[in-house]
């Protein structure tokens, strides 16, 4: 088992012939992914690599085979829209890839998902992936592993970082979700926790924080109240100055709120161990998994 | 993006939120010619930087006549102003908005700002003017007025009365709050404002609403459909360096360490920024040169980083993912070369080619140290560090 994606799930890809849409399709494809059309405007058609059809519309592509996840490589300012054509056209799971979306756009966004009962990982994230199984977004593929480790993180490189640690001490993932750095995000890590609690082939959870927003914080709600699974966590942005927002448009820390003290202690007391250097998260993992058994 | 109350002003009057403006000189000749035109007694100088508690650290200034008004220009114009939210090291004043003084009978608070709990905005009013919103929400939080705004709906006609009913409004005054709420709402949609907010906002003994003063901020991603607020960036207000990397597209942020830190990935940067500390030193500045890291940006990167004096060693930490490492080493290596690197640099590169890009590293005969993973490169920066401070 994994969560949300695996070898079955049937996939789009939104923006399919830009370069960045283009050059990482290629990369799932030869991961196995199972892509099955892509979208571009105007291109209905062509084929992609010589394969994968090409439609103009989410809708139409629906039509013709049957998918239930799309994963979105366009430019910011088409970005929401192209969100809310796949929610329309009753896509499930809505990975979107995309950095720089104005948060009044998603806003909007965000209140129609609710509605169309669909799910929303990112966007400004790097995806999702189970390895061996299904890689849905930007991640380099060779650091991950099959494995018994969920991971859940608002970063992108961090993630890679974390996931690398987690291989070379030998530990696999189950799934490993990149939730995104902006303030307004589809799946949280409220929500990735409730499904790696009730997943089968999670052992435990890596959560990679950052300061700003108080997704943090709920998640230590959800942790405390139900997890029965260990989670270990590290907070991001520790030397970070108030007011700065450092790079992410989510993380920064306003009117003193937000700050990594806050996180790292709402975490401790709900049982999570946080590793003080980002160096000791893999390390980390593997103590705890010894000290059980 | 940050504004200055002036141009913020100026914004929202599109949009028919009514203010106490005037006209703001750069210079004690403009000021001059503005301060002869309004020729009504008393004004207010109001010095324009990018940070509140101007009144406390004499950034306004309520002027009798036309010689206590240009003598007083003349002190704030390039004066620093420190103020509680400027740091120690202040701001200088270079530009003066010149206002009429308004005939205050009381003052209030109104705010619309995105509640990222919630994911919706929220009009926030109090009748607490002119302190600061989070000062009351830690001293006496029942005196917030809250309304959260749908999405799609927008602030509704019984939300607004609810807030002007709350602060105490009656009569004509109530239909002039509702209103003054409704423009300040499309201002702040309109605007793609990430906070808008008004304090004080007064009430005139001829029972008029007006904004005395407006802080604005815009969502940096919704920029591209602003050409005319993007035209009032103030870099003045910003850290030179950090303007000079905006224009290559690269994040930085300038930090009071010593270690330079080049970083792809913002959360990575922060993380990077946090294990040199835990070693033992601290960051001298966040630096994300985006996913690439090309030859280019790591030129440029280096460049911006090594223009700060504090900078006594340098940590690249790359994650190459993707990109191949031995293309980033060489891409190091080069702008070492053509910047002339004096200080230690550690690098760490990961993922693809690693090794073959340690050993271009080591190879290069520069002033370079590779390191295998994050707790090696902190270490490694750290020492690095050290020995040239026992040098020195």
């Amino acid at each position: 088992m994994s969560i949300l994606v695996d070898k079955n799930t049937k996939i789009i890809v939104q923006g399919i012939t830009g370069t960045e849409g283009a050059f990482h399709t290629e990369q799932m494809l030869n991961y196995g992914t199972g892509i099955v059309a892509g979208i571009t405007p105007g291109k209905e058609g062509q084929l992609f690599l010589e394969k994968i059809p090409i439609y103009n519309t989410v809708s139409k592509a629906v039509q013709a085979h049957k998918v239930d996840t799309s994963v979105i490589f366009v430019p910011p300012a088409f970005a929401a829209d192209a969100i809310l054509e796949a929610a329309d056209a009753g896509i499930k799971l809505i990975v979107c890839i995309t950095e720089g979306i104005p948060v009044a756009d998603m806003l909007k966004v965000y209140d129609y998902l609710q509605k169309k009962h669909c799910r929303l990982i990112g966007p400004n994230c790097p995806g999702i992936i189970s390895p061996g199984k299904c890689k849905l977004g930007i991640m380099p593929a060779f650091i991950h592993k099959p494995g018994s480790i969920g991971v859940i993180s608002r970063s992108g490189t961090l993630t890679y970082e974390a996931v690398h640690q987690l291989t070379e001490n030998g530990l696999g993932q189950s799934t490993c979700i990149g939730i995104g750095g902006d303030p307004v995000i589809g799946t949280t890590f409220r929500d990735a926790l409730e499904l790696f609690a009730t997943d089968e082939e999670t052992e435990a959870v890596v959560m990679i924080g950052e300061i700003g927003g108080s997704a943090e914080e709920r998640a230590a709600e959800f942790i405390k109240a139900k997890m029965q699974k260990p989670v270990v966590g590290f907070i991001a942005g520790q030397t970070a100055p108030p007011g700065r927002r450092m790079g992410h448009a989510g993380a920064i820390i306003a009117g003193g709120k937000g700050t990594a003290v806050e996180k790292i202690q709402a975490l401790e007391q709900a049982g999570v161990t946080v590793c003080k250097s980002p160096a000791e998260i893999g390390v980390t993992v593997k103590r705890i998994l010894q000290d059980k058994k | 993006m940050k504004l200055h109350e002036y141009q913020a002003k100026e914004l929202v009057e599109k949009f028919a939120v009514p203010t106490v403006n005037g006209k703001t000189g750069f210079s004690i000749t403009e000021l001059e010619a503005i301060i002869r035109g309004f020729n009504q007694w008393p004004l207010v100088l109001k010095a324009q930087i990018h940070a509140g508690g101007r009144g406390k650290g004499g950034g306004i200034k309520i002027v009798q006549n036309f010689d206590d008004a240009l003598d007083k220009a003349r002190a704030m114009l390039g004066m620093t102003l420190i103020t509680p939210q400027t740091g120690p090291e202040g701001r200088v004043v270079k530009r003066i908005l010149v206002t009429p003084v308004a005939d205050i009978i009381k003052e209030f608070y109104a705010g619309i700002v995105l509640d990222r709990e919630r994911n919706q905005s929220v009009l926030m009013a109090s009748t607490e003017g002119g302190m600061e919103i989070e000062t009351v929400a830690q001293q006496t939080p029942e005196k917030i007025i809250r309304e959260y705004i749908d999405n799609s709906l927008g602030l509704r006609d019984f939300q607004a009365r609810r807030v002007a009913f709350a602060l105490g409004f009656t009569g004509p005054v109530l239909r002039t709050a509702v209103k003054f709420f409704h423009c300040l709402y499309t201002a702040y949609i309109q605007n793609d404002c990430s906070l808008l907010e008004i304090n004080p906002l007064v009430l005139t003994r001829s029972d008029e609403l007006l904004a005395l003063d407006v802080k604005m901020n815009i969502d940096d991603n919704a920029l591209y459909r602003h050409p005319d607020i993007q035209k009032m960036r103030d870099t003045d207000e910003e850290n030179p360096l950090e303007v000079e990397a905006s224009k290559y597209n690269l994040n930085y942020i300038k930090l009071n360490g010593t270690v330079g830190c080049m970083v792809n990935g913002a959360g990575l940067a922060m993380a990077t920024m946090d294990i040199i500390k835990y070693t033992g030193a601290e960051p001298a500045n966040f630096l994300d040169v985006g996913g690439g890291a090309s030859e280019e940006t790591v030129e440029n990167g280096l460049r911006i980083i090594l223009a700060d004096q504090n900078v006594k060693a340098v940590l690249i930490n790359i994650f190459g993912g993707i990109v191949r490492c031995d293309r980033v080493a060489r891409g190091v290596i080069n702008a070492a070369q053509k910047i002339g690197v004096t200080v230690p640099v550690v690098v760490r590169l990961a993922g693809t080619n690693a090794d073959i890009a340690a050993q271009l590293l080591e190879n290069s005969g520069l002033n370079i140290i590779s390191a295998n993973d994050l707790a090696d490169a902190a270490r490694k920066v750290v020492d690095a560090l050290n020995k040239t401070g026992r040098a020195a």
